[in-house]
């Protein structure tokens, strides 16, 4: 029996521990804010915070996650009014939307673990994760007005 | 041109086919259904614009404007617009949200027009149901077909509340103006809400589209605003409902082992290792496709399961013997040079003028250079996944879709229930770019539930998509060009030759057709006085698709590079070059090309002068750059808009470069919603940057050798450019703006790489290094 929180409920899981945090996420627990996009952590659709760090979850077995805390897009803000998800509404960064969580995601971990980064280090923390209608220019917006303060 | 391709076309290709193919809007009849279908819900006003022109258009607009009580033959409105008791505005969307905006956009005519508060508005997304008219969304129509429709449904309303004042007041229509989802009466001051007013309007008869009054532009509330889109919180919160996100009760989970060819076949397989994976249920072997493809199933061995990971896990441990079939001789090498060797050669003459050989031989140069451009993948970020669920009584279907009425007789087919059993859902696609217009995915589904006997949701993985995809065409190219003494292009000669999308409808189908060469090939808008465009044929070994801007991305590329060569062996400046080769304004009678002028839309070379204007003043053209930079330019004329692009280079010294700015600018008449226009044009150029880096998808033995984002890859943060958006301020009858932007980027990039490096680039991609 794996025993692991996620947005701060406890949760077991007794199937097999190979089977990435994704699927239990998104089959399991109907949390589908979650996204499925190449099941080989290569872009970024599935990011989640595991222990307060951005992960991608179609990598991450089960077995890897107990006794793990672990935090989805649905669990950032219980308001869903954390500051980068005002600032991705107030910039309308998102076109289809798909890549969107995972985006916001991987944002987040990057501004709780360093809140004022420079241009460089927010390539480095976001490169890993693709959208494909483009919107990274407003992106590199959203992320620069939350560390800027403006929001 | 068969049946089966009429009913099929790919949505670029529907308005042109708009004779052929009864799915033509001629006619927007509008009219109040309150009072026949909604009476009895008491003091609720609901609209319906027909935006269908069947044979019972006549009737239905007869009927309206007669004041129809509703007698006759039954008559189901296309598009809803309800005003509830409480003053809420619910406007249903029925054309694919896949991130362009459109559910968003068309609504906010609709509120635009009937001045209603955006804020109360509530949009509601249709049904695939042919009441709605054409829902194929794709070659950026959208706006097109519907502008005009939506505004006019949007008035009516206004207009029935104007009335409604006027009645409540006992006051004369003519003082009584629509605010802001009020109505106010001017002379006395008077305002009442359209909640106080909808009983009274719901009782009105809708007045004829010939007595409306559409407003002027500078009373426009929302058209050319920016509006941010309807589902923005739900997706910053993950709310937002995608293709996988259907969840039903008793719902299993399917994955697909598909051949590994096109037309391949099961030979044998062996499923004991896949059914020992936990959590798997059944193994189920799909039929064969058969030629034409169309939007069928590929056919495989489908693994069912109680969760997505069972059944991908299952899947890769089912051991399969494969029959390729014909299509395993399919060689991406080896077809290059057929289709090199094709545009080598004399084609069929589809556009003429003048006449080339004599201006050649006259020439004091003739210039000749040969294009390239490889398969692609649409590589949305939603890999297909359908959900079904089949019954006896019926079938319901939930998918990302952007045509969901071809789904329905696909279903019917399959599941041998008439038509109006079958339902389908349409969720938002996790971007689609072409690709979801065929539901091959869906028709798996749909076999899948019936054999199962339970609700199947089919999930695709990357590597599936990569591999089992429909794939942007596969290009060569030859142009020629004439040159006289004083270094005048008196000829240009333009060879081509790639499998056609139309080979997916009709097997036999081996050149380019009028809709494809349609997109920049045919329109060459040039000043030359010989002009030649020939078309070679080769046979297609993949299912060809249309992906976002379709055949323009490598015809654009071919025709505006070759003109950048151009201006080099005349000595001129490339922006001058262009000018001068786009000539005087004038208007192209498209219908000397075998295509269509369409109303509202004529082609003028002066737009495509104007947008490339506007791009060489925005971005600077002929400022002093810094050394390794180079700046290019290119010109595009496409789903009836007008896009020009300049692209800054930066080369370093090891041959790598990147785009440090772009500006791109569009003449696509009156911008409907600025915000999502200028995010597609943003987006336009982030696809264009990736296609010249990266885009490349590729056979061996019928097998496509990529399988994910490691070598299938597509632009990644960090890689964007600063990227300025401008549009032409007019007020012109609105035309796409999905794909228009898409093919000056990548020719504008190469032309900037020859500027800084001196470099020519006449295959894509050129690669992370020049």
């Amino acid at each position: 029996m794996i025993e692991l929180k996620i947005n701060g409920e406890s949760r077991q899981f007794d199937g097999d521990g190979d089977m990435p945090l994704l699927w239990f996420l998104r089959d399991e627990l109907a949390l589908t804010g979650t996204k499925y996009g190449c099941g080989k952590g290569l872009c970024g659709s599935c990011t989640v915070h595991l222990n307060g760090q951005a992960v991608r979850s179609c990598v991450i077995t089960m077995s890897a996650v107990s006794g793990s805390e672990v935090t989805t897009i649905e669990g950032l803000d219980a308001e869903g009014r954390h500051p980068l998800q005002i600032a991705w509404a107030k910039h309308d960064v998102p076109q289809c939307g798909y890549c969107q969580a995972g985006q916001i995601m991987q944002a987040a971990s990057l501004l709780a673990n360093n809140p004022k980064p420079d241009g460089e280090s927010i390539s480095d923390a976001m490169r890993g994760v693709i959208c494909r209608c483009g919107t990274y220019q407003r992106i590199e917006s959203a992320i620069k007005s939350v560390a800027g303060g403006e929001a | 041109m068969s049946r089966h391709v009429q009913n099929l076309a790919p949505p670029f290709a529907r308005k042109a086919l708009a004779a052929e193919v009864s799915r033509g809007v001629d006619q927007a009849v509008v009219r109040n259904v309150s009072r026949r279908d909604f009476l009895k819900a008491g003091g609720v006003l609901v609209v319906g614009v027909s935006l269908y022109a069947s044979g019972a258009a006549g009737t239905v607009a007869k009927a309206a404007t007669s004041g129809d009580s509703g007698q006759g033959d039954p008559w189901t409105p296309d598009v809803y617009v309800t005003v509830e008791a409480d003053g809420t505005v619910r406007i249903i969307s029925h054309r694919c949200e896949m991130g362009q905006g459109i559910k968003t956009s068309l609504p906010a005519v609709v509120a635009d027009e009937m001045e209603a508060d955006w804020s109360r508005v509530v949009v509601e997304q249709a049904t695939g149901d042919k009441k709605y008219g054409d829902q194929s969304t794709g070659g950026s129509l959208s706006v097109i077909t519907f502008y005009q429709r939506m505004r006019e449904a949007g008035a009516s309303v206004r207009a029935m509340f104007e009335q409604a004042g006027a009645q409540y007041w006992q006051v004369d229509v003519a003082d009584c103006r629509a605010e802001n989802h009020r109505v106010v009466h001017g002379p006395s001051g008077k305002s009442a809400d359209f909640a106080e007013l909808v009983q009274i309007a719901s009782a009105l008869t809708v007045p004829a589209t010939d007595q409306l009054k559409l407003k002027t532009p500078e009373q426009y509330r929302y058209i050319g605003k920016e509006l941010h889109s309807v589902d923005l919180e739900d997706i910053v919160q993950g709310k937002a409902v995608y293709g996988a996100d259907v969840r039903l009760p008793g719902m299993k989970y399917a994955a697909i082992a598909r051949p590994p060819v096109v037309l391949g076949k099961v030979k044998s397989f062996n499923a004991d290792k896949a059914k020992a994976v936990a959590g798997v249920e059944r193994v189920v072997e799909l039929p064969a496709a058969q030629a034409p493809v169309a939007y069928k199933s590929l056919g495989g061995v489908a693994v069912i399961a109680n969760n997505s990971w069972a059944a991908l896990k299952a899947r890769d441990l089912l051991e399969i013997e494969w029959d390729d079939g014909p299509n395993a001789d399919y060689n991406s090498k080896a077809f290059k040079e057929e289709l090199l060797k094709a545009v080598r050669q004399p084609g069929e003459a589809v556009r003429n003028e003048g006449d080339f050989d004599a201006a050649a031989a006259a020439a004091d140069q003739v210039l000749e250079a040969e294009y390239y451009a490889p398969h692609l993948n649409h590589m949305m970020m939603e890999p297909p996944a359908a959900t079904a669920s089949v019954t006896a009584e019926g079938c319901e279907i939930w998918a990302p879709t952007q045509d969901p009425q071809s789904l329905i007789p696909m279903a019917a087919e399959v599941t041998g229930l008439p038509p109006e059993k079958i339902r389908v859902n349409m969720t938002l696609c996790g971007g689609a770019f072409g690709r979801k217009g065929k539901g091959d995915y869906v028709d798996e589904a749909v076999r899948l539930s019936k054999e199962v006997g339970a609700p199947v949701r089919v999930q695709w993985s990357r590597e599936d998509e990569v591999r089992h995809g429909y794939y942007h065409t596969v290009s060569a190219q030859h142009l020629a060009a004439a040159l006289d003494d004083k270094g005048q292009v008196t000829g240009w000669r333009h060879r081509l030759a790639y499998p056609t999308i139309f080979s997916i409808f009709n097997p036999e189908a081996t050149s380019p057709q009028t809709l494809e060469l349609g997109l920049g090939a045919l329109t060459l808008p040039y000043a030359i006085d010989s002009i030649r465009l020939e078309k070679g044929g080769v046979p297609a070994k993949v299912r060809i698709g249309w992906l976002r801007s379709v055949c323009a991305i490598f015809q654009s590329f071919g025709i505006n590079v070759f003109t950048d060569e151009i201006a080099r062996a005349r000595g001129k400046d490339p922006l001058e070059n262009l000018l001068e080769l786009l000539g005087p304004d004038r208007t192209i009678d498209l219908t000397s090309f075998g295509m269509e002028n369409k109303e509202g839309h004529p082609f003028e070379t002066g737009r495509l002068r104007g947008v490339v204007e506007l791009a060489a003043e925005k971005g600077g053209w002929g400022r002093e750059l810094p050394a390794g930079h180079g700046l290019g330019i290119a010109a595009q004329y496409s789903f009836d808009s007008y896009a020009a692009s300049v692209v800054e280079v930066a080369v370093s010294e090891d041959g790598s470069w990147s785009v440090p700015r772009v500006v791109m600018t569009v003449d696509c008449g009156q911008v409907v919603n600025l915000d999502r226009a200028v995010a597609q044009q943003e987006g336009a150029a982030i696809m264009g940057l990736g296609f010249v880096r990266h885009g490349r998808i590729t056979a061996k033995d019928g097998r496509i050798e990529q399988g994910n984002f490691n070598n299938a890859r597509v632009m990644r943060y960090g890689e964007h450019p600063k990227t300025e958006v401008h549009f032409v301020q007019n007020h012109l009858a609105p035309s796409g703006i999905g794909e228009p932007g898409v093919p000056p980027f990548a020719p504008a990039l190469a032309n900037a790489i020859f500027a800084a490096t001196g470099k020519r680039f006449r295959e894509l991609p050129i690669g992370s290094k020049v």
